[in-house]
């Protein structure tokens, strides 16, 4: 009788997501009146457990096989359904994130058990157990309810916090067990095989930086200021269908949702109306500054900064900016 | 951004083409404090104005659309925000090749370079076309793509600029309040309130676009446009549009006979069309600007629609097969169930104005109507009696209705349509009392607004052989088009009533009257002549707009010490109606009521007309014991016992006869009773054919909204009376004027001296604005730029001629003069044969003895 | 030997930038929406056809839904599909074992026909429900490996044919790459490719398809939907940082803070 944390780790680094999950499993087991015990797949984890018994897993299990010396998510989660079973686990939970949810997957499927993806609140209740999880991205909420034996759930990312059971970092005390599962080379066919690091440079999808222009640029030879002040960060340009459709720019620089979705850091979007048709694809950057003319466009509205100007004038500034900075 | 206000002189709601323009304009004419309002974003609020495909064809055979439509284009160019690509219409049947003559002739008249190419000399210019399915093109080198948000933008940055007027974006109107005006039976807008707050208004303009209804109707007014679907979809990108390095580097191809355009768009090609099912939402069913996935007017495409003309759009640009569908919608814009836009005060609210049911390709045009008629109390650029919100009647505004029509017509968005065509849907919403009888006679239906008139009666058939039709050159027409919508019954008939008499029921007319204490001043105030005469009196009259040009031209009858009766036509009856309203003295020594469905009218006339008459009655019907223009009260024999009637012995056929005026219900005895005692006389049931047309072209009667429009005053128009009464009217100042100069034109009646066209065909112009030339085939335009062209057309059947009539410089308006019309892209020789009179018994001897 | 693709898609409306729920809120409230496919499934729909066009062999597209996702599976087929089967379910959705069950009795009636299919092609996630595990619990009842979140493909060919698959996915510092023998099943995520827009000739001839189709049927599974909510919505305000190009000290002060100016 346990809650059973599937402890996310990556060449010996506890995953952010590992300590989320710790958090989420603490008033949970509180709530059902069970332990939270954690599971660290592979033996090169086992330095790991300190950190999980540190975030809340009063049992760290230690899972070794030979089978199970990198991930796989078929390996992983046979290993974790052999252990809920010996634990005889209420609850096996990780986190939303793409190895939690895979790992989950793949483990409902193997129990015969549903599996709740992206939960951002659980009441267990005798009965079926009411579930809320998001959906579309967290544009929506859906409340289900879960009948099954045990309850498999993933955290939905970042909807609990990743902090120590002692807010002053003190040590908890270890209980580590070992745990050595039954697998064969089945369960071994998904297995990272390699790893390279040979990812393209940023792509607009991925850049930090995006300078978006649009309508306002008036122009394809309009965008030199924005290919500079990208260039200075590193950045990517990108433009609105106004921009693509005017023959300014191709159709793969185009943000929207008829083009690419980007999620920077920054985003600035400099002459751009901010239709939604763009809104959809550049709503996941974490900050907006929008440059414009005019005061009442709707990426200003959106927007979290923004400068009421010319960006023909706003942009080669900036730009002029940072190199004196970089220069003093 | 400034603080929401409180009050404001104008309050605009909508910031797309149209309310931009408006800013501008009204700026430009000196007003401020205004606001302008919108639920969107700027600078793409979401409406139809931001998926709007953008381009000008400035030929259109309607001379409001394409008046308006240049005038539009000339805004856009002024602005710099425009380019002339030239746009092809493209046939590939010979009827729509016919058509594209037709559109030459337009061209012609409106001013508007053009010419007809052959297939091959269309791919000269459109190399992409497959010159294999079309007959050729008609090449307009003046169409023009325009940029229209960003035009919105300088207009209301210009009237911002100004100081005239707040915007305030992402505001949301929630109500139009209004106050009851008792004096006239309507109400007044007082303020708006938003989301954002109330605001006192002194005037409130809706130019809501697709939402304009929903918005109206907030004031308890109506503006009747339904939302509907025109299909786009960007196909690319295509490397020899991308070549061109351009927004638009190859003229727009319109491909007329699968009612679809291609436009050039950057490195793809637009693809619209008119050809899918009639697609309508109502307002409620338009996503907001946060629910939509694009905009609130960019609606999910259904692509079942558009199958069809995806592979018609191949068959013309095979490219187009191969090139990506970027991007594709349900592209709303505003239908009217006349295909007319709704400009002007609503009848229902005052100082609610609607600037709705425009399209880009007229924006900024409409919006220059709408800001001279809140300036100066009627537009100065055009007459817009087709885009008047005041046009409709009550059954014209209701959703079955507007659903209906815009059905019927969306299909003829790129359709050929007769001048004369007719409605199929929604018919029989208004009918005479003699509708069965009618029916019996095998009347021809022609619709007015809603009323059912016979245009001929089949049953009339027997007096084109009587009366020799076809000797006389009259008989069926040689070519379809001319044919079509027209029977040379109608010839037996004027003929019959010439010689015998005919019973032409006139029950659509639209009956007012103004009663009370201050009823005769008022309509002295309205009217040109004089109306402030005996008991008994009628009065022809114009009325005329503030600049003195043609607001109406009707009958004013002095029934009683403090009653005056109106009598107009049907077209012109609720725009009549509200003009009267609108003026109405606020003291309460007025009231109106409109008395139409009380009131049956029919017209009895010609020489046989007295003794037939005169079986039904004893009164003196003599020319001297009842002369022309006189009214009587009389009590008519019939069947059922006696009717009492009201005699007005006026013509607009030119033979002498009774307008007989009776309560509704007693319609049907009076209707049999005169051709129980006629039928010795030789009566026939007569259609409009000879009333509005025939009979009335050959005497040279005007008609309002044809020869009699805001920008002829009646000195042009040769109506003007050789005294002016003292008493103030709309328009005095003007008219005085006017009649101090020498008339710029004259109204004049043509004689069409040869009508055999080139491949020996006789032809018939319609009176649909074709172009009047010199000898020499240039267009004819006046000191003012107005251009002469055939406002009415007949068969002059009396008289053996093809008759016109078009306003002509004075110069030229003297009777013998020679000159030619165009028709279907042909020159045809005329003659002046009359001014200011008329070409049959120009004496009046038939009317007056 | 001719490939054998297939790929599993789901109808998903097409919302805005605010979603609306039906009134009994059981359901987003399409009534003024378009649908389309989640779209990491039509970048599988893409990833196959181009496998597909270069090493020769086919696409059949298999959906399960309402009848109306025939849309979807004509739209599929104008970018390159060849077949098109649909599972027809009474528009109810479904909880993702129900449809797990469903669509792997699909692939085993559709394989029974014919060949078995080298290559199952899921997306990571639908776009609405986004459940994460349809994939994964086809694969186990089909026995096949199974690795989500796919950004790469590579078909690897011995002597037969197609032998096996590498696959990789993005992670922070690069790809993981795993290697998956022949037939077996992948998950696949937005950004492998630029899916291509359909032509006009494309979608011409994907409405002469024919359709393979027949009602769905499984039992459901454990996770049952309550109601859907709209959680509390935030409101943005916009800081103004200036009205002119003297704003750009400003700008810059905000890029050092935001961490993105040492580059």
């Amino acid at each position: 009788m346990t809650v059973l944390v599937l402890l996310e780790h990556d060449r010996g680094e506890l995953a952010e997501a590992a300590r989320q999950a710790l958090n989420a499993a603490r008033p949970l087991a509180e709530e059902l009146g069970v332990p939270v015990h954690g599971v660290l797949v592979g033996e090169d984890a086992a330095p790991l457990a300190q950190t999980a018994a540190d975030f809340g897993a009063e049992v760290v299990h230690v899972a070794t096989h030979e089978l199970l010396s990198d991930y796989g998510p078929d390996a992983w989660a046979e290993t974790t359904r052999q252990l809920g079973d010996a634990l005889d686990a209420d609850v096996v939970l990780s986190v939303g994130s793409d190895r939690g949810n895979e790992v989950m997957a793949h483990l409902a499927a193997r129990s015969g058990l549903p599996f709740v993806a992206n939960c951002s609140r659980i009441a267990p209740n005798l009965g079926p157990w009411s579930i809320t999880r998001i959906q579309w991205g967290g544009s929506l909420l859906e409340d289900v309810t879960l009948a099954a034996p045990r309850k498999i759930v993933t955290i939905a990312h970042h909807a609990a916090a990743a902090t120590p059971v002692h807010p002053d970092c003190r040590a908890v005390d270890l209980r580590l067990e070992r745990f050595e599962p039954e697998l064969d080379e089945s369960v071994a066919v998904t297995m990272i095989r390699g790893r390279d690091g040979q990812r393209r440079g940023s792509t607009l999808s991925t850049a930090p930086v995006v300078i978006g222009g649009g309508r306002g640029v008036g122009s394809a030879d309009g965008f030199s200021v924005l290919e500079e002040l990208a260039e200075l960060l590193q950045g990517r340009v990108g433009c609105s269908r106004a921009a693509t459709n005017n023959g300014w720019r191709p159709h793969s620089d185009q943000v929207g949702q008829t083009g690419t979705r980007i999620s920077p850091d920054v985003y600035i979007a400099a002459g751009i109306s901010g239709a939604i048709q763009h809104w959809v694809g550049a709503m996941a950057a974490k900050k907006i500054v929008a440059i414009n003319t005019d005061p009442d466009a709707n990426m200003v509205a959106k927007a979290d900064y923004a400068v009421i100007a010319d960006l023909h004038e706003v942009l080669p500034a900036i730009s002029e900016e940072i190199r004196r900075r970089r220069d003093a | 951004m400034s603080e929401f206000p409180t009050n404001a002189k104008v309050v605009v709601v909508g910031a797309g083409i149209v309310g931009n323009c408006l800013v501008g304009h009204l700026a430009d004419l000196g007003w401020t404090d205004m606001v302008l309002i919108d639920k969107g974003p700027l600078p793409n609020p979401g409406g139809s104005t931001g998926h709007a495909s953008n381009f000008i064809f400035p030929v259109d055979h309607n001379k409001e659309m394409a008046l308006l439509g240049v005038q539009s284009a000339n805004q856009y160019r002024h602005l710099g925000l425009s380019v002339d690509c030239g746009g092809i219409e493209v046939a590939r049947t010979p009827q729509r090749w016919d058509e594209l003559q037709r559109r030459m002739t337009s061209a012609k008249t409106w001013g508007v370079e053009a010419e007809l190419l052959t297939a091959a000399e269309v791919a000269e210019h459109v190399p992409f076309v497959d010159t294999d399915v079309i007959l050729g093109g008609f090449y307009c080198p003046s169409v023009s793509v325009v940029d229209s948000l960003e035009a919105g933008t300088v207009m209301r940055a210009k009237a911002v600029n100004a100081g005239a007027v707040d915007v305030f974006a992402s505001t949301e109107l929630l109500d139009i309040e209004t106050i009851d005006t008792p004096h006239n039976g309507l109400s007044k807008v007082t303020a708006v309130v938003t989301d954002k707050g109330r605001v006192e208004a002194e005037y409130v303009v809706v130019a809501c676009g697709v939402w304009s209804n929903r918005v109206a109707n907030l004031a308890g007014a109506t503006i009747p446009l339904v939302p509907a679907v025109h299909q786009m979809a960007d196909v690319g990108p295509i490397d020899i549009l991308a070549e061109t390095n351009n927004e638009i580097g190859y003229p727009i191809v319109r491909d007329m006979d699968t009612f679809c355009y291609e436009r050039q768009s950057a490195g793809s090609m637009e693809v619209g069309s008119y050809a899918h099912r009639p697609i309508f939402h109502h307002p409620d069913e338009i996503p907001s600007n946060d629910e939509a996935a694009l905009t609130p007017t960019e609606m999910p495409f259904t692509p079942d629609d558009f199958d069809q003309q995806m592979e018609q759009a191949i068959e013309l640009m095979d490219m187009l097969g191969d090139a990506e569908i970027k991007y594709a919608i349900n592209g709303l814009l505003s239908l009217t169930p006349d295909a007319m836009p709704c400009l002007g005060e609503t009848a229902e609210v005052l100082h609610l104005w609607s600037a709705a049911a425009v399209w880009v390709k007229e924006g900024p045009g409409m919006a220059q109507v709408v800001a001279e008629w809140m300036t100066y109390g009627y537009p100065r650029v055009i007459d817009p009696h087709g885009a008047d919100i005041a046009r409709f009647y009550d059954w014209e505004r209701n959703d079955e209705h507007i659903w209906a029509r815009c059905a019927e017509h969306f299909n003829k968005t790129y359709g050929i349509v007769h001048p004369a065509e007719q409605w199929v849907s929604r018919r029989e919403l208004a009918t005479s009392p003699y509708f069965s009888r009618q029916k019996a006679y095998q009347a021809e239906f022609f619709e007015a607004r809603g009323w059912e008139r016979p245009q001929w009666y089949n049953s009339n058939a027997d007096l084109v052989e009587r009366y020799d039709v076809p000797a006389r050159g009259f008989g069926r027409r040689d070519t379809e088009w001319d044919d079509r919508w027209w029977s040379p019954v109608t010839i037996g008939e004027h003929l019959n009533l010439r010689q015998h008499c005919g019973l032409v029921d006139l029950s659509a007319f639209q009956i007012f009257e103004l009663r009370g204490p201050g009823a005769v001043g008022f309509a002295d105030f309205l009217a040109v002549n004089k109306i402030d005469k005996p008991v008994g009196s009628s009065t022809y009259t114009p009325w005329l707009t503030p600049d003195g040009g043609f607001r109406s031209d009707l009958t004013m009858m002095r029934t009683a010490i403090d009653t005056v009766r109106i009598v107009t036509g049907v077209f012109d009856g609720g725009r009549d109606a509200f003009w009267i309203r609108k003026h109405m003295p606020d003291d309460g020594s007025v009231s109106f009521t409109d008395r139409t469905a009380d009131i049956t009218t029919l017209g009895l006339w010609g020489p046989n007309a007295p003794q037939v008459l005169g079986e039904l009655t004893d009164h003196d019907l003599s020319q001297s014991g009842f002369p022309h223009g006189a009214i009587r009260e009389v009590e008519i024999r019939t069947a059922a016992g006696p009717v009492r009637a009201t005699l007005f012995r006026i013509s607009y056929v030119g033979d002498t006869g009774w307008e007989i005026y009776a309560n509704w219900a007693d319609g049907p005895a009076l209707w049999d009773a005169l051709f129980d005692a006629g039928e010795s006389h030789g009566i026939r049931p007569t259609g409009g054919g000879v009333y509005g047309s025939s009979g009335r072209v050959e005497k040279g009667y005007r008609l309002m909204g044809a020869e009699l429009e805001s920008e002829y005053n009646p000195v042009e128009a040769g109506l003007a009376r050789p005294k002016v009464k003292a008493a103030d009217f709309i328009g005095k100042q003007a008219y005085l004027e006017a009649r101090e100069v020498a008339p710029i034109a004259k109204m004049c009646t043509l004689t069409v001296e040869d009508q055999t066209d080139t491949q020996g065909r006789r032809r018939h112009p319609q009176g649909g604005n074709e172009p009047i030339l010199t000898g020499d085939g240039q267009r004819i335009v006046d000191s003012h730029g107005r251009v002469s062209r055939v406002t009415s057309a007949s068969p002059g059947p009396s008289v053996g001629k093809h008759l016109l009539m078009a306003y002509l410089p004075t110069e030229l308006a003297s009777v013998g003069t020679d000159l030619e019309v165009m028709y279907v892209n042909e020159r045809f020789p005329v003659r002046v044969a009359a001014i200011e009179g008329s070409v049959f018994d120009p004496e009046d001897i038939r009317l007056k003895g | 030997m001719a490939l054998r693709i297939l790929c599993c898609v789901k109808r998903v409306p097409s919302p805005g930038s605010r979603i609306n729920l039906t009134d009994d809120g059981t359901a987003v409230d399409a009534t003024h929406l378009g649908f389309t496919t989640s779209p990491h499934e039509e970048c599988a729909v893409e990833e196959a056809v181009v496998l597909a066009e270069h090493e020769g062999g086919t696409v059949t597209v298999l959906t399960l839904g309402p009848p109306e996702s025939v849309e979807q599976l004509r739209y599929a087929a104008s970018v390159g599909a060849d077949e098109l089967v649909l599972v027809a379910t009474d528009g109810a959705p479904w909880d993702p074992q129900r449809t797990a069950a469903a669509l792997a009795e699909a692939i085993k009636r559709l394989e029974t026909d014919q060949e078995t299919f080298d290559l199952i092609l899921f997306g990571n996630e639908s776009a609405d429900s986004g459940g994460f595990q349809v994939g994964v619990r086809v694969a186990n009842a089909l026995q096949r490996p199974m690795v989500n979140g796919i950004k790469r493909i590579e078909l690897n060919f011995d002597g037969d044919g197609p032998g096996s698959v590498s696959a990789r996915r993005a992670v922070d510092d690069g790809f993981e790459v795993y290697e998956l023998p022949l037939p077996a099943i992948l998950g696949v995520k937005e950004g492998i490719n630029l899916p291509r827009y359909p032509t006009m000739r494309g979608r011409l001839a994907s409405k002469k398809l024919e359709i393979s189709s027949w009602e769905g049927e499984a039992a459901p599974g454990g996770q049952a939907l309550v109601r859907l909510r709209r959680p509390v919505e935030q409101t943005s305000t916009t800081t103004i940082l200036g009205n002119s190009a003297a704003a750009a000290p400003a700008v810059v002060d905000l890029l050092e803070e935001l961490g993105v100016f040492d580059r």
